[in-house]
């Protein structure tokens, strides 16, 4: 995929380096994201996802 | 632990509904007035105020600003104070943001009318009223954070994520897309020009449609399906991914909506791939909102609200899996330019955002009116004919894009346009449009029956201006307990949360903006292409005033069946004195790009007949007829400003043009009055129409004078 990405892009100096390195923050992010909610604890969900159901009305 | 006593603000919620409501049903009737344009252009009644051109981009501002706008509030108002336990934090404020909000639609329903346009699709409103936007969603997204940090419950909901990254997104897409140089008080030239000013455009078109029409109703549906259907969210965790994935991926997509224009290779294909990997977290999303009713389908079909819920899911899947298909470019090469592109539209605005808003109301009203809906089997009968109405508008329509694509597209076996006549593509289509109308006629008779059920709700009731509610004060000083990770940490700190939203939002723009701003020989400049003469310039106005481009487009695509049907295909060197670019993004009509050139030139003659009534010269035409041109007087009084505007701009205007540009602007007034008195047409030549046909008879000559000599009166 990046491959078809910067075949485009070879007309401009320097160019490249804007896709590459915002997919490389873009890819460590995800990474980091699921890895987080993966080790999410059971008990923080149960209470956030309840937030709506508990409000007193 | 002590708990406090408080109030949540009912009154607040309750204003924003009369007015989603009330805008809901203008909005809906004035996009109905121009679907029937279509078919029968004679029902402006011969009034400038209501032409297609100028009422479109009426439509779309009053369904999603004020419709949806208002639907946000709404939800927002009334979910917020909830999950956080708290009242709003400052009543002024909550009311500043509704008679502000309103007072901006009702400036929009005047000037879109008269006529007073930016010509920027979904920003069309002028410079003053841009400002007031501003202000408004400052206090706004004030009166949410000031909420946030005063509330009562230690977490935030996922939907308040959702609501904060509406709140900054929508703020710095409006501010850049608005980059305006003001000529008078309703009148102003985008800061950008051309390729430039259409890559920022459709960066924010795109993201209006992520960050208005998509995060904030997804908020919204994080906290009212489970309300609704009385269980927690499928998944919280996907909940999650779906955020950040959402907001991170959704501002890398404006590219595609202009592929295959002359836009640079490299930033279609970014816009494209990414606008595929949006699928993701789309439809982990629906299937996140759909699952959390697993189980309990029985629900479902005993509750209104949940089925209009269900549709409203549904076809925000459907969308979100259209769209990233129609960025591909073998898709987007059908698609692009043809009905197609606002049927995909109406499943999301009648499906996702209307059916979810009406499964809002049909939730808060009996609720806060503390009372049982009116009648579950009008809310039913909405839902079907609701649901009807959506397929009659949608199914036609795509058949329409499909059919007056191929169409444009079709060679004989020797090689020549099956239908040279772009008309024969419009007229094959217009039994489609009357269906659309009809579509839109049942879903609007839909809101009608909503609106008797809803009044006779809260008739039953009584409305509850503000309900009490009590809960222990949090605790100032929260110590996290060993083993927390940093985002539950960060989750509690709104400011940060809002700021990594910013950051998130930002890079994809960026990457985007900068290397199109910064690198110059991305359009390369053509030596014959020259500023626009001073009545050129003003036919232009005009062009915008009408809002010619809600049917013309000025972009030739390199395709055989357009080179050949319209002339060479547009160049972005050529685009480099628009401000605003005017590409448009529908052909109702044909490619106006060049209209001026050896292929398509015609008589000033003939476009001033066009413009008496289109049928004359086309029989058949649903174009307007536009006898006011050639009534009006050219106003002139402000084109020296206009003229030292596009300089500022850039565009090479000499020092001094300013001063003899209205002579040289009547003298070329002069020249086509004369022109057209030879064919017998006498009109003065301080007529507007006289300058439309001045721009018209100029587009895409640039290109064809290449390697003449610069004439020393044209500028
Ligand atoms: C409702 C959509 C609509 C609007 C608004 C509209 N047009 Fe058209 N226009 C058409 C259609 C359809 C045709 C093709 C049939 C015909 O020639 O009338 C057309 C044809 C034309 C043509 C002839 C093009 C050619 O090469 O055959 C010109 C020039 C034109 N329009 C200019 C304008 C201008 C200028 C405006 C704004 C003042 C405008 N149009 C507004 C729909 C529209």
């Amino acid at each position: 995929m990046l491959r078809f990405v910067k075949q485009h892009m070879e007309t401009i100096v320097g160019v490249e380096l804007y896709p590459m390195v915002s997919f490389l923050i873009f890819f460590t992010f995800f990474v980091g994201l699921i890895a987080y909610v993966i080790m999410m604890k059971k008990g923080y969900i149960k209470e956030v996802e309840s937030l709506p159901l508990t409000e007193n009305d | 632990m002590e708990m406090e006593k408080f109030n949540y603000d009912n009154e607040i919620v309750r204003k924003f509904i009369i007015a989603t409501v009330v805008f809901g049903i203008v909005g809906m009737l004035v996009g109905l007035t121009a679907a029937l344009q279509l078919v029968i252009p004679e029902l402006n009644a011969g009034l400038q105020w209501i032409t297609f051109g100028r009422i479109r981009p009426l439509h779309t501002n009053a369904v999603i600003f004020a419709f949806v706008g208002n639907g946000i509030f709404a939800g927002v108002y009334y979910s917020m104070q909830r999950l956080l336990k708290t009242r709003m934090w400052s009543d002024l404020l909550s009311n500043i943001n509704f008679w502000g909000w309103q007072l901006i639609i009702l400036s929009a329903a005047i000037t879109l009318p008269l006529g007073i346009t930016t010509s920027k699709e979904y920003a069309e409103l002028e410079w003053p009223i841009d400002i007031a936007i501003a202000l408004i969603w400052v206090v706004f997204g004030l009166n949410m954070l000031m909420t946030i940090i005063k509330r009562r419950e230690r977490h935030i909901y996922v939907a308040i994520w959702f609501y904060i990254a509406t709140f900054v997104t929508v703020a710095i897409l409006h501010i850049f897309n608005s980059f305006e140089l003001p000529v008078t008080m309703l009148k102003s030239y985008s800061w950008y020009a051309g390729v430039q000013d259409a890559l920022v455009q459709w960066w924010y078109g795109h993201n209006a449609v992520a960050f208005f029409l998509t995060t904030p109703y997804l908020g919204l549906m994080y906290y009212f399906v489970p309300k609704a259907a009385n269980r927690p969210v499928y998944s919280y965790r996907l909940s999650i991914v779906h955020f950040w994935a959402l907001i991170f991926i959704y501002i890398w997509a404006g590219p595609h909506h202009l592929l295959y224009t002359s836009l640079p290779d490299w930033a279609q294909s970014l816009g494209t791939v990414f606008s595929i990997m949006l699928i993701a977290p789309s439809w982990g999303g629906m299937l996140n909102g759909l699952l959390t009713l697993r189980g309990a389908w029985d629900k479902v079909r005993d509750s209104a609200v949940l089925k209009f819920m269900v549709v409203a899911i549904t076809c925000y899947g459907m969308s979100t899996f259209e769209g990233p298909m129609l960025s591909l470019k073998n898709l987007n090469a059908i698609s692009h330019f043809t009905d197609w592109t606002i049927a995909h539209v109406h499943i999301g605005g009648l499906g996702w955002n209307g059916f979810l808003t009406f499964g809002m109301l049909y939730f808060l009203i009996p609720k806060m009116w503390g009372t049982k809906l009116h009648s579950q089997r009008l809310a039913n009968f909405h839902f079907w004919i609701g649901t009807l109405g959506i397929v009659f508008y949608a199914i036609p329509l795509y058949w329409a894009g499909f059919t007056q694509s191929l169409m444009w597209k079709e060679f004989t076996a020797d090689g020549f346009l099956a239908y040279p006549n772009f008309l024969e593509t419009v007229t094959q289509i217009i039994p489609m449009y009357a269906m659309r109308a009809l579509g839109g006629t049942l879903y609007l008779i839909g809101v009608f029956v909503m609106v008797y059920n809803l009044m006779a709700t809260a008739k039953s009731g009584s409305f509850m201006k503000n309900e009490e509610a009590e809960a222990p004060a949090l605790a100032p000083k929260y110590k996290p307990h060993a083993g927390e990770y940093w985002h539950r940490a960060l989750e509690r700190k709104p400011m940060v949360l809002t700021i990594l939203a910013v950051v998130a939002v930002s890079i994809g723009g960026l990457v985007e903006i900068v290397p199109t701003a910064l690198v110059k020989s991305n359009i390369p400049t053509i030596s014959s292409v020259k500023p626009y003469t001073p009545l050129e310039l003003e036919g232009r106005d005009l062009y915008i005033r009408e809002g010619c481009n809600n049917c013309h487009s000025q972009m030739i695509r390199p395709f055989r069946s357009e080179t050949e049907r319209y002339g060479e295909y547009s160049k972005a060197g050529e685009f480099v004195y628009d401000h605003p670019f005017l590409w448009g993004s529908k052909r109702t009509g044909p490619d106006l790009a060049r209209e001026g050139g050896s292929k398509l030139r015609k008589p000033n003659s003939w476009h001033y007949n066009h413009f008496m009534d289109p049928r004359t010269m086309s029989p058949g035409s649903i174009m307007p007829p536009y006898p006011w041109f050639i009534e009006q007087d050219l106003d002139v009084s402000n084109t020296a400003a206009k003229i030292n505007a596009m300089r500022t701009l850039g565009v090479p205007y000499p020092e001094g043009y300013e001063d003899q540009a209205v002579a040289d602007l009547n003298a070329q007034a002069e020249e086509i009055a004369a022109d057209l008195a030879q064919g017998g047409i006498e009109v003065a030549a301080n007529r507007e129409v006289i300058a439309i046909i001045a721009y018209l008879q100029r587009l895409g000559t640039d290109i064809e004078n290449e390697g003449t000599e610069e004439v020393v009166s044209n500028p």
